[in-house]
């Protein structure tokens, strides 16, 4: 018991660690990076763009989850699901019913909303680890999901689904990765602004008072309950709309990208970005995606210890992530 | 002031709370009045906390009624018990550690501000405005109770005293008809017990509340309380002005030991 307590009352020190005030960047340093996301892309080959476009869609996953554990102070290990039921909402729309990838977003948004809302209520009874394995055992199960019989006709099975990459509309002279690149950073921003809005927002103090002091925001008028389950539902609509363009990005679904392994690289994610620092989710998902292939150009054959070596120097060096880095270079 | 002949603004009638086989609270009884201060006294485990407990809603009496306005609290979910006007503050602090003072105090309009997850994001127009009444309401709030210097300060980071005063801060922002102190002078020194007193007695005369006050320092509650009501075991051992209370035999043996303790 003791342990398990232990446990809890350590992960609750790590999502307390961040105050609202650090939330955001200046504005100075986010024109900078907004100038330099904007830029990069006309200078370097396709490849980089298509890295770039898939270091934005995990930033938004990673994003999410910041929401969810920075903001509201549940934890998830189940964010690969909510990410599948997103790549896959586009994915069968777009090859079946033909519907233009860009209306395919906010369909997802709205079906991983309600999914995420609805894994949210019965999530109510449990918290720090207890919700931790609750939403893991949602990652564990979601692939199988996906492989089920009378779902193959839709979902192609273990097959997984092909899925067409979109053109540049309106004859404008880029390529598929370049325009791709263009859009998700559009759809990146937008959900950025209005994460930071949400966080800074009546429903926001609601999420972090509710992290803080449960009694205390409920004697104060804060529905818990509803809240928390909101916090659910944004967090599983944001993972979703990074899950559609994803699948649009990758030009494949299958039930076996979207395993537990996601869901704990998004959780790595957030954590080497700075629990509940909204820019830091670039930096996690840069972390994620980039790291491992570092670590394979040192040691091909002990690529996985020197990621964890990486790994724990980071945790060693900056345990507050890219935020406390940040914050020693002002 | 006091309006003794209306119909009490708190009306508690009977109320017992039993915990497995150990009765808390058994069958107490009184009213509060607009415009009281109402000192609730007793020794640890006398069910002041308890009583409390079952106002805001996280106790449910066993037995008995508790009515507020004429209404039964009894059938409200915790949550909704700030919107009809029951605010309060805790013994050990129970503020929001890492918000800053003021978003903690904006914390405590939410009873009386209504918002949606989608408006929020787009930060519409009316979220705007409702934003920037609460602000205002908030700034008001805080140069009231002399907080304005640490308005961006993270609460953890502030002594002791200073929480509480931010804990009041957040209670008085709800607006609420009464306000309920749990211990408010613990942890307080001499000189801030003082200004402690002044201080509700202010708040009830300026912004018009009705103050139930929980409170072991006898000294506080004997020289703000209008009225003081004092439990023991669970029951009410008696009732009255400070005065008559101070004088009754069972009381000075329960709880006082010496006079001016």
């Amino acid at each position: 018991m003791s342990a398990a307590e232990d446990v809890v009352a350590e992960g609750h020190q790590a999502v307390e660690a961040v105050p609202k005030r650090a939330m955001t960047l200046g504005t100075g340093t986010s024109l900078l990076v907004l100038a330099v996301l904007l830029l990069v892309p006309v200078f370097v080959k396709n490849f980089i763009i298509f890295q770039m476009t898939m270091l934005l869609i995990y930033g938004v996953a990673v994003l999410a989850l910041n929401i969810l554990t920075g903001g509201s102070g549940q934890f998830s290990l189940g964010q690969s699901a909510f990410y599948a039921v997103g790549a896959y909402v586009s994915a069968v729309l777009m090859e079946h019913f033909n519907v233009n990838y860009a209306l395919t977003i906010p369909v997802s948004a709205v079906v991983c909303f309600g999914f995420g809302f609805l894994f949210g209520k019965p999530a109510l009874r449990l918290s720090g680890v207890y919700l931790a394995l609750a939403t893991f055992a949602l990652a564990t199960a979601m692939p199988q999901l996906l492989k089920l019989n009378f779902l193959e006709h839709w979902t192609g099975g273990v097959q997984g689904l092909v899925v067409t990459k979109p053109d540049a509309p309106f004859g404008l002279p880029m390529s598929q990765d370049m325009w791709l690149y263009y859009f998700t950073l559009a759809v990146t921003l937008a959900i950025y602004i209005f994460s930071v809005n949400l966080l800074r927002s009546r429903s926001g103090r609601a999420f972090m008072a509710i992290r803080d002091n449960e009694i205390a925001a409920s004697a104060m008028g804060v529905d818990v309950a509803l809240y928390k389950t909101l916090a659910f539902g944004v967090s599983a609509a944001i993972t979703g709309i990074a899950g559609s363009l994803g699948a649009i990005a990758v030009q494949f679904v299958a039930p076996d990208s979207y395993t537990i392994t996601l869901a704990i690289s998004l959780f790595l994610g957030m954590v080497v970005g700075g629990v509940g620092w909204l820019p830091g989710s670039i930096v996690g998902a840069a972390f994620i995606i980039f790291v491992p292939n570092i670590a394979e150009s040192i040691s091909k054959g002990m690529s996985g210890v020197v990621f964890g070596v990486l790994l724990f120097l980071v945790i060693y060096l900056v345990p507050q992530g890219a935020r406390q880095a940040a914050s020693k270079l002002r | 002031m006091l309006s003794g002949s209306n119909s009490p603004l708190l009306f508690i009638r009977d109320v017992s709370v039993v915990f497995g086989g150990i009765v808390a609270l058994n069958g107490v009884s009184f009213d509060m009045h607009k415009g009281q201060i109402l000192g609730l006294i007793g020794p640890n485990g006398a069910g002041k906390t308890t009583l409390f407990n079952c106002l805001s809603r996280l106790y449910q009496p066993s037995s008995g009624d508790i009515l507020m306005e004429g209404a039964s609290i009894l059938t409200r979910p915790p949550h909704r018990i700030a919107e009809i006007g029951i605010g309060r503050t805790f013994q050990n602090v129970a503020l929001f550690p890492n918000l800053s003072v003021m978003d903690n105090v904006r914390v405590g309009t939410h009873a009386r501000t209504s918002s949606d997850i989608i408006s929020d994001s787009l930060r519409l127009a009316w979220i705007r405005r409702s934003e920037t009444d609460v602000n205002k309401k908030v700034h008001e709030i805080l140069a009231y109770l002399d907080l304005e210097e640490v308005a961006h300060t993270v609460v953890s980071g502030l002594p002791f005293g200073t929480q509480k005063r931010v804990e009041l801060a957040r209670a008085l922002a709800a607006d609420p008809k009464i306000l309920l102190l749990d211990e408010p002078a613990g942890g307080l020194n001499h000189e801030e017990v003082y200004v402690l007193g002044d201080l509700i007695r202010r708040i009830r005369d300026e912004r018009h509340m009705t103050v139930l006050l929980v409170e072991h320092h006898m000294g506080l509650v004997m020289s703000i309380a209008d009225h003081v009501v004092a439990l023991n075991f669970g029951k009410k051992l008696a009732e009255g002005t400070p005065a008559q209370v101070q004088a009754d035999p069972d009381v000075i043996k329960a709880y006082l030991g010496s006079k001016d303790q």
